[in-house]
This record gives structure tokens, C-alpha cells and sequence, in this order.
């Protein structure tokens, strides 16, 4: 039922009036046949709806990221001002040893804490469907709460616990004797790795939850019959089940990784000199090479090369399953 | 036009009886009332205390003096029980600031969350009741534009924005705000599942227009799609960090997350007052909003994103 118009309005005048059988038959034909007409003609009346969404969203992401493949091409110089340099910028990326480490790390931190916080999530998520829990709802709110709270609270909690001077880790060195030191430049990743997975385990969790609870509770009573244990079930048909959001929440965890910025850029004033640099992550360093460093277009070239990686990175991941969802 | 839909009895086979085992106090047990596992409920537990021992800490932390703060052990409250000293210091230092940081995040996420919401709700609806010449390219560029970096944007955003002469002004973190491409994917979705294709052909029969059909017929079916995508936009809103980072250099403009992390950062700085016992407080004040609203709202955002499952 997709065309919408009024059938006869647009038909053909048929023999409207004309009493008896044969003029409704008349009728009831002209407008089948207008209606399949209408089913070729452009329904513009979509648009109505999507137009204010559509509108904003040109101007805050494809003018802006337009802008930026364009401003990417130019170096602003003393004289002369803003220049055509070609591919000056992507030349110079290229061999930037900084931006590279940058990638490095994002990279090293999506290996490690991606799969960590999907297997916590997807863990708990079927200790929620198992109905084996003691007090239910409140492992599923309490478990969601993480999310709800700001990147920089969760920031500033964790990195003041970490803090040896009087966190908590200086609390419990100074009881046993020991010298740990979560903020360490050798341990910085995995102290953000933490964080980050305090973030996001929940909301991993909650949608994996979701998925699971779409699966008809008579098929366990049929697995059951067939005498499959828990175990079985689990592989069998849960796991399953959950592969088809798992695409999506890798997607977004590895978007979400590459592009860290918040978590280190508040830690950065919580940690001693130069543990977390300007070119910590790729984000962080082109927001301080335009923020506060002046080059704009270089980091406009930055911010293309990681979009970039990203998109082929998700695409690697199976981009297609996501155009799958377009009927 | 509600037809109701009696669930068909279930017949209960000799066979599924067998599965259904009978506990000493009389409970039936099966797969769909298993027996609690103390053993798991314990291992999950383990995983809840991680969650919430931050949030702990936070709590405890808030009712110290900032001398105490650094004297005394984390896990333990202080020697006083400076909480309400706190608060009203969070409410009083620097000329009060922190009410109006607390002012201008509720603005942000009144004008930009509440639009994002309404434009998701249309767009949603759109994509998932019309055919639509550029409805494939909407989804594809929503969906690439996910991808890329928030930096890329907000480089040239800024940019733009400093050229309008709006950078600087709440607009600048605004006008960003109301796009939300979950909140758009949820309410495609929930509009897809809850709003039927008859009852808006009936609607249309009746010589409703578009508009009507769409405010009086659709928008009753979608609570709970609403709901989910406001929550999620507000916890955006409200947590937005990088945007008014950028945009904002004003600090009687700020949101809170911004405040708290230039308070946090004043005690780094040569000749800075520490005022860390503020920054826990004026933590402490701007997540307890938002853990509130999920608890109430619980039902609605959990069932909401049920339903954006089924899609996926």
C-alpha cells in the first residue's frame, strides 16, 4: 500500500453516474488502472517529512565536509594567503611520523578494547536472557548506567582514582608497599582501554539483550523437548542470533575508537608532562593543529585521510550486511 | 480498527510436560522459568560492582572537604560530612558560574535535543512509510556520514559557523544537536512496526491531509519510539563535550561538562586554587539528572530498543 492518492482523482473520467452494474464495474476498473499509474509517477509528499532532517543535515555534515575536502587543497601562507597546493597536504601526511604513531595507537586500543568490551557485553547480555538471575531489573539498569554518564565525569572519576598522589591506587600502595602506577606512559592505553569499557560495556550489553529477546521463547521449549542443554541453546541459537547486531556494534565500536579524543584530552591535565601528547590520537592532533596550532588545511586533510580509513575499515567489517537493512 | 489478538491457548503435550520439572516447594520450572543460579547471579554481580564502584566513589568523595579529600582513603568518608558545604560552594564559587553552566546545558538539550527529536520522528516516519525519489541516497549518505570523524566536521563546522558569526553562541552547539542519525534509524524502525498501512489509508479516506494524518493517526502509535529516541538524545545533549569545546570560548556560555573540566584543570596551573572537592560535587550534580530519568523511564527505553532490534 504505497501508493496514496485518491483513486479517482486522477483516473481517467470514467462513466461516473452512469447507474447499474456495468458503471461500477466501469469504476472499480478505471481506478485499479490509475492506481497502477500512480505507482510509476515520482511521490514527491515524502519529502515532506524528510525535508527538515534533510535540510539541517546538509548544513551541519555535507556543506562542512565539502568545505573540508576543498580547504584541504590550500595552505594559508604569510604572503600571499590562502594558496592552491594540490596534494601538498596529503604528500606531507604521508610521511608525518606523528600522525602514523597516532593511527598506531587508535588502532592497538580498537584490537584490544573492542573485543573485550563485545565479549563482556555479550556475556552478560545472555546472563540477562538466561531468566537465571536474582533480581533482574536491577542488573539491567544498573549495568546500563555507565552510559548515561558524561565522558568527562567518567574521565575525571577514573583518572582521579588512578591517581597515586591520593586516589585510590595511591591508597592501596601506600597500604600494601607496592609502586603502581596506572598513569605510566607504558600503561596510559590500557588505563584509557578501562575507561572507555566502563563507557560502553552497558550499552553493548542492552542491545544485545535486545536482539536476544526477539527470539520466540518457545523455541528453547522446543530445544528443551529435543533435550538441548543450556549450552546447546546457546550456541545454537542464541549466538547465532546475536551475530547479525554484533556487525553493528563492532561497526560502531571501531568508528567510536578511531575517533577517541574525549577521554585522553581530558586525562591529558591528570597525568605528569608528556604521558599523552598532542598527537595522542589522530582527532587530538588535528584538533590542536587547528585549534591551536593554525593549520586548519592540513588538518582538514587529516580529518579526510582517518574519515577515509574508517569507512574502509567499516566496509572490511561488512558494510554490506547495513545496505542489506534497505529494502 | 484495533483487532484484538488472543494469544491461542497453548496446548501442553505429554511430551513438554516431561521437560518441566516439579521443585520440592510446588514451583515449575522449564524454560521459561528456569531455577535461579546463585552461582551466576554471583559472576554477574562481580560485573555490577565494576559499574558501580566508580559511581560509589564519586558519591563518597563528594561528601568530603577538599583537605579531607587528599588526607583520607578513598573508599571511607572523611572526617566531616561536608556534602551540603559542597553543593552550596559548587553554587557560589566564581560568582555562582556553576548555575549558569547548569542553565545553558538544559537550554542546550531543551532547543537542540527536543529538535533533534522531532526531526528524527518526521524523518523516520518518511523513511518508513513513503517511497521517495533520494530515499536509498538519504540512507547511504546518513549512513556513511557516521563514519566520519566528528574532527572532520567540526574543523570546517567551525569554520562556517565563525563566517555566520555564530560561533560563540549557544546556536553553535545547537544547530549540530539536532541531528541524531540513531535517533532518525530508531524511529524508522518504530514507525515502520507500529503505524499500520491501513489505518492510514482509513485516515486518508476520511479526507485527512498528510500533516493531519501524520500529528493525529501516527504519532499516538509511537510513545515509546519517542521515549527511546528523546532519551538518547538527551544523554547526547547533555554529555556533548568536543562541540561547545570548540565553538564556545565564552565560559558563561559553557555546559557543565565543560566547566567542570576547566575547574579540574585550574588546580594544574601555577598559582591555581585545587578545587577538586567542587569538581566531585559539580559531578556528582550533573550525572544524578539523567540516572533519574532511566530509572523512571526504564520501561520505555528498554522495550524501545527492543524493538530497534528486531530490525537488525
Amino acid at each position: 500500500m504505497t501508493t496514496n492518492a485518491t483513486p479517482l482523482s486522477a483516473g481517467a473520467p470514467g462513466p461516473a453516474g452512469t447507474a447499474g452494474p456495468a458503471g461500477t464495474a466501469a469504476v472499480s476498473r478505471s481506478s485499479r488502472s490509475s492506481r497502477k499509474a500512480h505507482k510509476t509517477a515520482r511521490d514527491w509528499r515524502g519529502w515532506k517529512f524528510m525535508g527538515p532532517f534533510a535540510l539541517v543535515f546538509l548544513f551541519v555534515f555535507i556543506v562542512p565536509l565539502v568545505y573540508a575536502i576543498y580547504t584541504s587543497f590550500f595552505q594559508s601562507r604569510l604572503v600571499g594567503g590562502e594558496v592552491f597546493v594540490g596534494w601538498d597536504n596529503y604528500a606531507r601526511l604521508m610521511k608525518d611520523a606523528q600522525f602514523w604513531s597516532g593511527v598506531g595507537r587508535v588502532v592497538q586500543f580498537t584490537v584490544i578494547q573492542v573485543p573485550i568490551m563485545l565479549i563482556l557485553a555479550a556475556a552478560f547480555a545472555l546472563a540477562l536472557d538466561s531468566l537465571r538471575l536474582h533480581g533482574m531489573r536491577f542488573f539491567r539498569v544498573a549495568v546500563f548506567l555507565p552510559y548515561t554518564i558524561p565522558a568527562v565525569v567518567a574521565t575525571l572519576m577514573w583518572g582521579f582514582i588512578y591517581g597515586s598522589k591520593y586516589g585510590l591506587v595511591g591508597n592501596i600502595n601506600d597500604l600494601f608497599g607496592w609502586n603502581l602506577d596506572l598513569l605510566d606512559h607504558n600503561v596510559i592505553l590500557l588505563s584509557l582501554t578501562n575507561i572507555v569499557t566502563w563507557e560502553f560495556t552497558g550499552y553493548n550489553t542492552i542491545i544485545f539483550f535486545a536482539a536476544l529477546t526477539t527470539i520466540p521463547r518457545s523455541l528453547y521449549e522446543a530445544a528443551a523437548i529435543d533435550g538441548a542443554n543450556e549450552f546447546r541453546v546457546i550456541r545454537a541459537i542464541k549466538l547465532p542470533e546475536l551475530k547479525g547486531s554484533l556487525v553493528i556494534t563492532i561497526i560502531f565500536s571501531i568508528i567510536g575508537s578511531f575517533q577517541l579524543f574525549n577521554e585522553p584530552q581530558i586525562l591529558q591535565a591528570m597525568v605528569p608532562g608528556n604521558t599523552i601528547t598532542t598527537y595522542f590520537t589522530p582527532n587530538m592532533y588535528a584538533y590542536n593543529l587547528s585549534f591551536l596550532g593554525g593549520q586548519a588545511n592540513y588538518a582538514a586533510a587529516l580529518a579526510i585521510v582517518m574519515a577515509l580509513l574508517t569507512m574502509a575499515v567499516a566496509y572490511l567489517v561488512q558494510w554490506r550486511s547495513l545496505r542489506g537493512q534497505m529494502k | 480498527m484495533t483487532v484484538s489478538l488472543k494469544p491461542a491457548p497453548v496446548p501442553r503435550s505429554r511430551s513438554q510436560r516431561a521437560t518441566v520439572s516439579r521443585s520440592r516447594r510446588g514451583i515449575l520450572y522449564g524454560p521459561n522459568n528456569p531455577k535461579k543460579s546463585i552461582t551466576l547471579t554471583v559472576l554477574a554481580g562481580f560485573f555490577i560492582v565494576y559499574c558501580l564502584f566508580p559511581l560509589a566513589w564519586l558519591v563518597i568523595n563528594s561528601t568530603k572537604s577538599q583537605q579531607d579529600f587528599t588526607s583520607t582513603f578513598g573508599l571511607n568518608f572523611g572526617k566531616s560530612f561536608a556534602l551540603f558545604d559542597n553543593i552550596s560552594e559548587v553554587f557560589s564559587y566564581q560568582d555562582g558560574i556553576f548555575g549558569r553552566w547548569l542553565l545553558n546545558t538544559v537550554i542546550f538539550v531543551v532547543v537542540g535535543a527536543g529538535g533533534a527529536v522531532l526531526l528524527s520522528v518526521a524523518g523516520g516516519y518518511a523513511l518508513a512509510k513513503f517511497r521517495f525519489p533520494g530515499k536509498r541516497a538519504i540512507f547511504l549518505i546518513v549512513i556513511g556520514a557516521v563514519s566520519v570523524p566528528g574532527i572532520a566536521l567540526a574543523v570546517p563546522q567551525f569554520l562556517l559557523f565563525a563566517k555566520m558569526g555564530l560561533t560563540n553562541t549557544p546556536w553553535a552547539v545547537i544547530i549540530p544537536s539536532l541531528i541524531q542519525p540513531f535517533g532518525l534509524y530508531l524511529m524508522w524502525i518504530f514507525a515502520g512496526q507500529a503505524v499500520p498501512d491501513e489505518l492510514m489509508e482509513a485516515a486518508r479516506m476520511d479526507g485527512a491531509g498528510d500533516g493531519r494524518t501524520f500529528f493525529q493517526v501516527a504519532l499516538p502509535l509511537l510513545p515509546s519510539g519517542i521515549v527511546t529516541t528523546a532519551l538518547f538524545a538527551v544523554v547526547a545533549t547533555w554529555n556533548n563535550y568536543f562541540l561547545p569545546l570548540i565553538m564556545l570560548k565564552d565560559q558563561s556560555w559553557y555546559p557543565l561538562t565543560i566547566g567542570l573540566n576547566q575547574w579540574n584543570k585550574q588546580g594544574g596551573v601555577a598559582g591555581g586554587e585545587s578545587v577538586q572537592n567542587l569538581v566531585l560535587t559539580g559531578s556528582l550534580i550533573t550525572i544524578v539528572p539523567l540516572i533519574i530519568v532511566f530509572i523512571l523511564l526504564q520501561k520505555y527505553w528498554q522495550s524501545g530498543l527492543a524493538a530497534g532490534a528486531v530490525k537488525e
